[in-house]
């Protein structure tokens, strides 16, 4: 009788502790724009599909936990030492129970066993259609973007259509990167000289953030990406604006053999003469720009982003910071100050240059 | 008391029990050899404790600049190479040395000289290791050291260099004290001691050397080919001529994964001393806890790709590695239960070590059950490379491995030392350290499952990251307060604590049946064990205690300086690859001369 009592006040202690212990994760469900990173914010299949496999793990996991602890706080307050306790008696062993114990923990397992499996051959399963191929490169920070169908190279924000397939294709320039946003679905490592592939139908349009999961050196945390879900009509006007030839002269995709003509295609609309920007093109050529960035037919350097579109991102350097003129501005002053480790170097630019500089780059709609 | 203590003059060695700097230097006594590891790996282990505040310090807050990137990298890489090489593991290689020759009833280890030489090795290692943080930085590619961020192209500072070199030194004094102690316990248990009688933390010390001896070969492979492509420039990790970065993912982890193991089964062997002893029960199931072991260990040879789900390795792989991983689930259970029906119906006095073996208990199992989850591949490509995961390694080694550690400390120090431990500022220490750990680690599981990643040196505010980062701040500061309480404890227990009797707890295994602290000698007779559990059985207790009477002349190994000249030698050498021939040719002479003077040292 009087080990009983405090067994269930016990009891009710524990299944307090486990609703409390629980609580974060519901809201962690609920409140979504709080957490917009979250891995229990499912926006796609492939994200659902996991996060069905993930809430039988936790009540399992919540489930053993409770019982173990239970059993442990039962026999902290039902055996402690007392002046009349008798001694114990000196079991050894119970084969018996050695074998439920065996047994009850293997059939957990088969529970969990089996949806893992399915849910292994589900999700890399080859897709049952292609509507969209995106070939993702992870540089030391930033992340790179092609769509090898549509012509367009971007980078740090990747747009798809909702309600579409898509197919990505994972690689890197350098070290190991892992591409991942919660909101689609799980990572997936960038390893050298290896194809990797996923793919995720994302069924919600918005805006969900991401980054790189595989430690890659000093600026690791700082190769973050955005993943714009679009409307398949918005997808399509962006596809339309990211083919377009970049303002101030260029080249649209097809024309990538035909380089002549785009230069004649820039020569016809030229940026207004005199005009800041026009200064600002003038320098990105004959400054160190122009060896790292590519400007769709007018500079082709591979070693930083794509800047032919530059000024539709929301976003820049491994989407680090605002595309505001004064958030460039102090970018161009001192990239590796901004960002460590940043791989452009500082150009010693005087501010009269940076302000030209801006001005073009704010003009690359 | 009943027992007498044997005196020097029965004894036909050097008498051992001098003081003075030389003597500890020359020592191969196991139990001094066993302090020395346990203080230096306690030092380490403050020093990652530091390491572990200055990073939870620049993580209170987004967007913080308490230090930079790259000494984030460097903090966050010696953190968990010092916790796992220099504080962990030689933690448990102090109880190893100090405790298996009292367990198993020998007066030392099978090799007593190559235990010595295993702790300076160590000892130098640990300061190798450490001279980068002077010499252009410390290693700053996590302690896993990823191919090919670690390739000259990418790492062309030195601390890659400190971090190979420094990680193969420590290796040889893994494997040399992990053959010590096997063949100490296959060849030197007391006559009567058989296999099924050792004491489970003998078994646990046993498959924990096996696994160091067939896992430590695997890393020095890896470590041999990331030197040969730093040093000479060969292409063993270089993706541009062709080769598979994986190579070293899969070397590594398949010396990883055990090596969890070697961290956790000697706390699971600790706990299994701990539990009974208070409980005045026998360890329920003993065998049954035995083979778990043995299984773990075994089991841990094939699961290594679980550290590699987000690689992509096909469904049929992924799907392999989950259930074998999964399966290691139910050795762990049984043992579980197994410790839950030790204290069940038994008669608990809950003294401060009782207070962290059931810790353990607690808060091993909510790391093994977030373990469980992310076993699951699908589950595992949400949580891996999150704080989850560090939330999880920290259950398992803050919550399993140091408080069965810390179990340890509190139940043998007493052996140890002669004196008895403060039981109310244990107490303190072990509640402080419990509530800060939980503070400290379990918003981890939620800041990770919100999509953190680790080792990342900021993130960004709006995030819903900020408010779980600094409560992990906080409890970081309320370990490092526990700690600080268990210091002052240690350090006034040693002077001034209440003397210890043989048998403080009325344990059951042999070394309770010495003198605290036990002479140089151990045992004046070799005891004759009669049963497990010796000491709680009448005929058997009555045999173990007759260990005390002097019945002839004791054979001890005499003292040697060679171990530590041998030592610093191979450490000298080694170092050579950063410091260059000066320091090299030394080192090689030094060890030469040193194993050459060790081989033909007369042993009287």
């Amino acid at each position: 009788m009087v080990a009983r009592r405090p067994t269930r006040t016990v009891l009710r202690l524990v299944a307090g502790l486990a609703t409390a212990a629980l609580l974060p994760a519901v809201l962690a469900g609920c409140a979504r724009n709080e957490f917009p990173q979250s891995t229990f914010n499912p926006r796609s299949d492939i994200a659902s599909m996991i996060q069905s496999l993930n809430l039988q793990l936790i009540f399992w996991a919540v489930l053993i936990f409770i019982v173990v602890q239970t059993l442990l706080i039962i026999a902290i307050v039902k055996f402690r030492a007392r002046p009349d306790s008798p001694e114990p008696k000196p079991v050894h062993g119970n084969t018996a129970l050695e074998i439920a114990w065996t047994i009850a923990p293997a059939i957990i397992l088969a529970f969990v066993a089996v949806p893992t499996v399915l849910t292994i051959f589900k999700t890399q399963a080859k897709p049952a259609r292609t509507d969209l191929v995106v070939k993702v490169v992870g540089h030391q920070w930033w992340w790179e973007f092609q769509y090898p169908g549509l012509g367009i190279v971007t980078a740090n924000e990747m747009h798809v259509p909702v309600g579409r397939t898509i197919v990505v294709d994972i690689a890197t320039a350098d070290v190991i990167h892992s591409f991942w946003f919660p909101a689609m679905g799980g990572k997936r490592d960038a390893v050298p000289g290896r194809a990797s592939r996923i793919w995720f139908t994302p069924d919600t349009v918005g805006v969900f953030p991401g980054q790189c999961a595989e430690f890659c050196g000093l600026s690791h945390a700082n190769m973050r990406m955005k993943l714009m879900v679009d409307t398949p009509a918005a997808f399509a006007d962006w596809v339309e604006l990211q083919r377009r030839p970049p303002a101030g002269g260029g080249a649209a995709p097809e024309s990538t053999a035909a380089v002549a003509a785009a230069m004649a295609f820039a020569e016809a609309t030229p940026l207004p003469a005199g005009s800041l920007a026009a200064r600002g093109k003038e320098i990105f050529s004959q400054s160190a720009c122009i060896g790292c960035h590519s400007i769709r037919g007018f500079s082709a350097g591979v070693l930083g982003p794509d800047l032919t579109h530059f000024a539709s991102r929301t976003t820049f350097a491994g989407s680090l910071f605002e595309n505001t003129p004064d958030n460039l501005a102090r970018w161009l002053t001192d990239p590796t100050g901004r960002k460590p480790g940043a791989l452009m170097p500082n150009l010693g630019l005087t501010p009269e240059q940076v302000n030209a500089l801006v001005a073009y780059l704010v003009s690359l709609k | 008391m009943a027992s007498t203590t044997a005196t020097a003059s029965a004894v036909h060695a050097t008498p051992r029990s001098e003081s003075g700097l030389w003597s500890w230097i020359t020592t191969v006594d196991h139990k001094r050899i066993g302090a020395l590891y346990g203080v230096t790996a306690f030092i380490l282990f403050l020093v990652g404790g530091v390491e572990a505040l200055v990073i939870r310090l620049q993580l209170a807050q987004p967007g913080n600049h308490f230090i930079s990137p790259d000494v984030y990298n460097q903090m966050f890489t010696m953190h968990g190479t010092t916790m796992v090489f220099l504080a962990v593991m030689p933690l448990s290689a102090s109880f190893f040395n100090y405790l298996i020759p009292l367990m198993i009833g020998a007066r030392d280890v099978a090799f007593p000289r190559l235990n010595a030489f295993s702790y300076w090795v160590f000892l130098f290692g640990a300061i190798f290791l450490h001279v980068s943080f002077l010499h252009g930085g410390a290693p700053n590619v996590g302690w896993f050291g990823y191919a090919n961020l670690t390739s000259r192209e990418f790492s062309p500072g030195q601390g890659v260099d400190f971090w190979a070199i420094g990680l193969q030194i420590l290796g040889v004094a893994s494997l040399a004290a992990a053959f010590n102690f096997i063949v100490t316990i296959i060849n030197m248990r007391a006559p009567g001691m058989g296999f099924m009688r050792m004491p489970p933390f003998v078994w646990m010390t046993l498959v924990t050397s096996f696994l160091i001896i067939l896992a430590f070969p695997v890393i020095t492979v890896a470590l041999v080919f990331l030197l040969f492509d730093r040093f000479t420039g060969t292409n063993f990790f270089v993706p541009a001529a062709g080769a598979d970065p994986l190579l070293w993912q899969h070397l590594f982890w398949l010396f990883g994964h055990p090596e969890v193991y070697i961290l956790i089964l000697p706390a699971m062997g600790i706990i299994s001393e701990v539990l009974p002893a208070f409980s005045r029960k026998p360890l329920f199931g003993y065998p049954v806890v035995v083979y778990s072991g043995i299984f773990i260990g075994f089991m841990g040879w094939g699961v290594w790709s679980h550290h590699m789900f987000a690689v992509g390795l096909g469904p049929l792989a992924d799907s392999f590695f989950a259930l074998t991983t999964m399966l290691i689930a139910i050795p762990t259970g049984v043992k579980i239960f197994n410790w839950l029906a030790t204290i069940w119906g038994g008669k608990l006095r809950f003294t401060t070590a009782m207070h962290f073996a059931l810790g353990f208990i607690a808060l091993f199992t909510m790391g093994g059950l977030s373990g469980f989850m992310h076993a699951s591949p699908p589950a595992d490509l949400q949580q891996t490379d999150t704080y989850f995961v560090v939330a999880h390694i920290h259950y398992v080694l803050f919550g399993g491995s140091l408080m069965g550690i810390f179990a340890g400390i509190y139940y043998w120090f007493p052996k140890m030392t002669g004196r008895l431990m403060d039981e109310r500022l244990g107490k303190l220490h072990f509640w402080l350290m419990v509530i800060a750990m939980n503070v400290t680690f379990f918003p981890m599981h939620f800041v990770g499952l919100l999509g953190m990643p680790r080792r990342v040196y900021t993130y960004a505010p709006h995030m819903g990251f900020d408010w779980m980062n600094l409560t992990s701040t906080v409890g970081a500061f309320g370990i490092a307060v526990g700690l600080l309480v268990f210091m002052w404890n240690w350090w006034t227990s040693l002077r001034h604590g209440r003397p210890a009797g043989n048998d403080p707890w009325g344990g059951a295994s042999l070394e309770w049946a010495l003198p605290s602290p036990p002479p140089p000698w151990n045992f004046a007779t070799i005891p004759v064990v009669k049963s497990i559990d010796p000491l709680w059985h009448r005929e058997s207790r009555a045999a173990a205690l007759a260990a005390n009477q002097p019945s002839g002349p004791i054979h001890m190994p005499p003292r040697s300086h060679w171990p530590i000249v041998s030592a610093l030698g191979a450490t000298l050498l080694m170092s050579g690859m950063i410091f260059g021939w000066v320091v090299g040719i030394p080192g090689l002479a030094l060890t030469l001369v040193g194993i050459y003077a060790w081989a033909f040292e007369p042993c009287t």
